[in-house]
């Protein structure tokens, strides 16, 4: 009923305005003038309105700023990501100087310059040095921010070594939950693979690999020791998804039949964001960044940035995958995996 | 065809359904494409309900959208659902074919002095089999599982797995069918168009007198021929994933409680086809715009547009390093990072050519004498959302900067300004000042300035605190930003943006009032109402087959001869001869 009453009155109101329509166009007619040619009332209303926009959006920009600057993401708790803030407002200031300046233009010369029956526009075709002006500049501007934005791109990219010594952690994702996985006291993964999937054994993890015996599984949270570099290796089980960390500036797919990989070096614990934040309930956010199915947006996993000692503390307080008897290094056939091949689990592509 | 037209009487269905006038096509891209531009209008409203207002009931929804709202509320699955389609709608049948589809078929005739486009039975192909290809985008909305909901961009496996969403399963396939259908409307159209510029030009008008409507049309067209094709390639190869057991695109699945048997594909190759289309049709959406822009700013502003070469130079451009830069979609992908340079690199430059695209819009404008028709209006609204949505880009394209971007709010944001605006500004900007020859009639000029600007103020409300939202680390395709603590401060600003949604649709209604009354009610159109120099203006208002009775003009210089110094009048039509000792610009 509601829905019918509605429908007459738009119906209604579409037959309301082309009345008014007409009889405004009539009242043109009438004025001896052709209700569809621009008048010199109607250049000047639209010539003003555009100082008075150019201002109403200036300030809708300054308002946002203001109303909501706090709400953006806190300082980079990660080394790089300290170093791709910097670049970040680096570009602001050139874009914002630009979007000013061009926006001022505009709309001025949208005011200043409107018809005038008195007067002649210029006929100005073409200048060739303001072409390579406008052309020279900004590409010396870009090539400037390209190279520099290059050079952290290639530092935050550049694979670690086993000099650096990092804790590494795979990151499985699925629809529509997270499991960290570390290699344990060996420092190599046990072999995984999805076809060997079932039961507890959600990661699919190789139990005759005797790599994987001390792997430890965490859910729901994962943790890192600050100012230790950390190496994700990311795998999917389904679909792709994203493994977005904003607090530490990282981000990398999690692709099916693929390992994608990721480093950083966590600046601030956990503890000290809660100080910096004034929030004593703030935690670090991993969130998953690539549709991925109906959850996608309810698919994250919980990262405490914790002190070396209270990270290892943690760790050793974890389950390991399988407890097999004799379940220690020293007992196992493989030894402790050598420099050359941490080397090569951090660096292959 | 004869050299002196004709205007027969076909049949009903000849003339007016199975046309192979350019113009009658026009007008059916026209009203298609904006029909559907219409509906990807209403399920962004929809969504925005939800987002502005998560979890809370409209009754309304339900009532006729049924199980995809149960109690009012829309369901996680179905917002992708509409999300995807939105997307889909948006970029490629509204913003491709009906831009592109109305203004290359109305104006290539037409500004050039051509009877009709080179094969106007192709022509007709390519409308009807965008027509096919709508009715089944809009039949996929009814099948169950509902229709395609893995993105726009619809990447494996999550698009080649039912089990993953529902959407996948037939919605999907009716997708891939429509896209496919789609493409081959677009490669049959491009074709059409790259031949009648470059054939089927009058006595006079050599390429550089061509108006740079002209020179953007031909340039898109060429873009859609080398593009589109790789996307059916993608298509393709997805079609046999889904339905042929092979394994391009996937390896290691395990889905709904089995391992799938599928080894050595990967995603990352589809997203390379995919975005090897995917970046040039962003282009193939704006070099349109762009091209009407310069026509209208240069009309309304009694002015040569400047540096007309310039412009040409910067279209080729533009659609050159277009190829080069589709890896920025997939900087976090996982692909080699030294590609990430590269493609950093080759994105940062096409910024160059549209700088300079920018900088002669205002030099245009400069010392201009502007007359303010809607369309100028919308045309200057281009020129500002492009310089905004634009210089976003300058962040998105630098690798190292998207780490924390990339698929957030602030590439949503980004992409509605440059591309939704953008694209759409120059569509309606077009509309208002073409309508006279689609139509005959005029449009109502008070509707249309306030049409305006209710719309640029709704269209940066909504889009522009994106940028805020995406800086906060809000990810897009999220069906409710509740559930983490870290986005509690997102209400407000998500509420804001379903506000601001809700005015700029409600504006849109005094357009399609505007169009469909000035359609039948307008007053008639004098012959050249904006007293503009192109050919287009020089037929007769009612139309004919063939465009001109009689002879076809010739043309004697370029299209921007206004306020001439040494001319009485401020324009002179390119068929106006030179006169003793006067020079022509386009030489």
């Amino acid at each position: 009923m509601l829905n019918l009453l509605i429908l007459i009155a738009v119906v209604l109101g579409i037959i309301a305005l082309s009345k008014v329509v007409k009889v405004l166009e009539q009242a043109s007619t009438v004025k001896g003038v052709q209700p569809y040619e621009v008048t010199e009332r109607d250049n000047k209303t639209q010539a003003n309105l555009m100082p008075v926009f150019l201002v109403l959006y200036f300030a809708f920009i300054i308002w946002q700023l203001v109303a909501w600057g706090d709400f953006m993401l806190p300082e980079a708790a990660s080394e790089h990501g300290v170093v791709v803030d910097g670049l970040m407002n680096t570009t602001w200031i050139i874009i914002i100087p630009v979007f000013v300046i061009t926006h001022i233009l505009l709309f001025y010369f949208a005011w200043k310059y409107v018809y005038n029956k008195d007067r002649k526009a210029e006929y100005f075709p073409h200048n060739n040095k303001l072409e390579i002006l406008w052309t020279a500049i900004p590409a010396l501007v870009l090539l400037i921010l390209i190279l520099y934005g290059l050079s952290i791109w290639n530092e935050t990219m550049k694979p670690l070594t086993a000099e650096d010594d990092p804790v590494e952690i795979e990151i499985y994702a699925r629809q529509f939950d997270w499991t960290a996985r570390y290699p344990g006291d060996d420092g190599k993964f046990g072999k995984a693979d999805v076809k060997l999937i079932g039961g507890v054994n959600s990661l699919g993890m190789d139990s005759t690999d005797q790599n994987s015996w001390d792997d430890k599984l965490v859910k729901a949270e994962f943790v890192i020791p600050v100012n230790r570099p950390v190496q994700f290796y990311f795998r999917s089980q389904d679909v792709i998804h994203s493994a977005y960390m904003p607090h530490f500036r990282a981000q990398m797919n999690c692709v099916p039949g693929m390992v994608t990989r990721f480093n950083f070096v966590p600046t601030k614990t956990t503890e000290e964001m809660r100080d910096i934040t004034g929030d004593p309930e703030f935690y670090y956010q991993l969130l998953c960044n690539k549709i991925c199915g109906a959850a996608h947006y309810n698919m994250g996993m919980e990262i405490t940035v914790v002190s070396e000692e209270d990270y290892e503390e943690w760790l050793a307080e974890q389950k390991v995958f399988m407890t097999v008897e004799g379940n220690t290094s020293a007992a196992k056939e493989t030894t402790t995996e050598t420099e050359e091949e941490k080397n090569e689990q951090l660096s292959s592509l | 065809m004869s050299g002196t037209a004709h205007h027969h009487d076909n049949d009903f269905l000849f003339k007016y359904i199975f046309s192979t006038d350019h113009k009658m096509i026009a007008k059916q891209f026209f009203i298609t494409g904006s029909l559907m531009g219409l509906v990807g209008m209403l399920m962004s409203l929809i969504f925005r309900l939800q987002l502005g207002y998560p979890g809370e009931s409209f009754p309304i929804l339900e009532s006729f959208m049924g199980n995809w709202a149960p109690d009012g509320v829309l369901t996680a699955d179905k917002y992708l659902a509409l999300v995807t389609l939105h997307g889909t709608i948006m970029v490629f049948f509204l913003l491709t074919a009906g831009l592109s589809g109305t203004f290359s078929n109305l104006l290539i005739p037409l500004q050039l002095g051509a009877r009709d486009m080179a094969s106007g039975f192709m022509n007709m192909l390519s409308y009807w089999i965008f027509f096919i290809s709508c009715c089944i985008m809009m039949a996929s909305l009814f099948v169950e599982g509902g229709p395609a909901s893995g993105g726009w961009t619809i990447y494996p496996p999550l698009s080649a797995l039912p089990e993953a969403i529902p959407g996948s399963g037939m919605g999907m396939t009716l997708w891939l069918i429509s896209m496919a259908l789609f493409i081959v409307s677009q490669l049959l159209a491009g074709i059409n168009y790259i031949v009648t510029v470059l054939n089927l030009r009058t006595k006079g008008m050599t390429m550089t007198r061509m108006p740079l409507t002209i020179w953007a049309f031909l340039v898109t067209a060429i873009l859609g021929l080398i593009s589109f094709p790789v996307l059916l390639a993608a298509a393709l190869l997805l079609v046999m994933d889904r339905s042929f057991g092979t394994s391009f695109y996937l390896s290691d699945i395990y889905i709904a409680g089995k391992a799938l048997e599928v080894d050595g594909g990967s995603p990352i190759l589809y997203e390379h086809l995919f975005w090897f289309l995917g970046h040039p049709e962003v282009y193939i959406i704006l070099l349109p715009a762009l091209g009407i822009t310069s026509e209208i700013v240069a009309t309304s502003s009694r002015k040569p547009i400047f540096g007309y070469r310039a412009m040409i130079g910067s279209i080729l451009a533009i659609g050159f390093i277009s190829f080069l830069v589709w890896g920025h979609h997939m900087f976090v992908t996982g692909m080699n990072p030294f590609l990430g340079a590269v493609f950093t690199f080759t994105t940062l430059l096409v910024a160059i050519p549209s700088a300079v695209k920018v900088f002669n819009y205002l030099t245009t404008l400069w010392k201009g004498n502007i007359i303010y028709t809607p369309g100028m209006l919308f045309a200057i609204g281009l020129v500002s959302t492009f310089i905004t949505g634009g210089l976003t880009g300058i962040i998105l394209g630098d690798s190292a900067l998207d780490i924390n971007v990339h698929d957030t709010y602030f590439v949503v944001g980004h992409f509605h300004i440059v591309m939704g605006l953008s694209g759409t500004f120059g569509m309606i900007a077009g509309i208002y000042h073409w309508f006279p020859k689609m139509y005959g009639r005029m449009m109502n000029k008070g509707l249309g300035y306030a049409h305006f600007w209710l719309t640029i103020i709704g269209a940066y409300g909504v889009f522009f605190p994106m940028h805020f939202l995406g800086l906060a680390g809000v990810p897009r395709r999220y069906y409710a930003n509740t559930e983490f603590p870290m986005f509690d401060n997102m209400y407000d600003i998500n509420e804001l943006i379903t506000l601001f949604a809700i005015l700029a649709v409600a504006a849109q209604g005094l357009f399609i009032f505007n169009v469909f009354y000035s359609m039948y009610k307008g007053p008639k159109a004098p012959q050249n109402p904006w007293r503009a120099n192109t050919l287009e203006w020089t037929t007769p208002v009612e139309h004919i087959h063939g465009n001109w009775p009689g002879e076809i003009p010739e043309v004697h210089r370029w299209p921007y001869d206004y306020s001439k110094p040494g001319a009485d009048d401020d324009f002179i039509p390119q068929t106006v001869p030179l006169a003793e000792g006067e020079k022509d610009e386009g030489h």
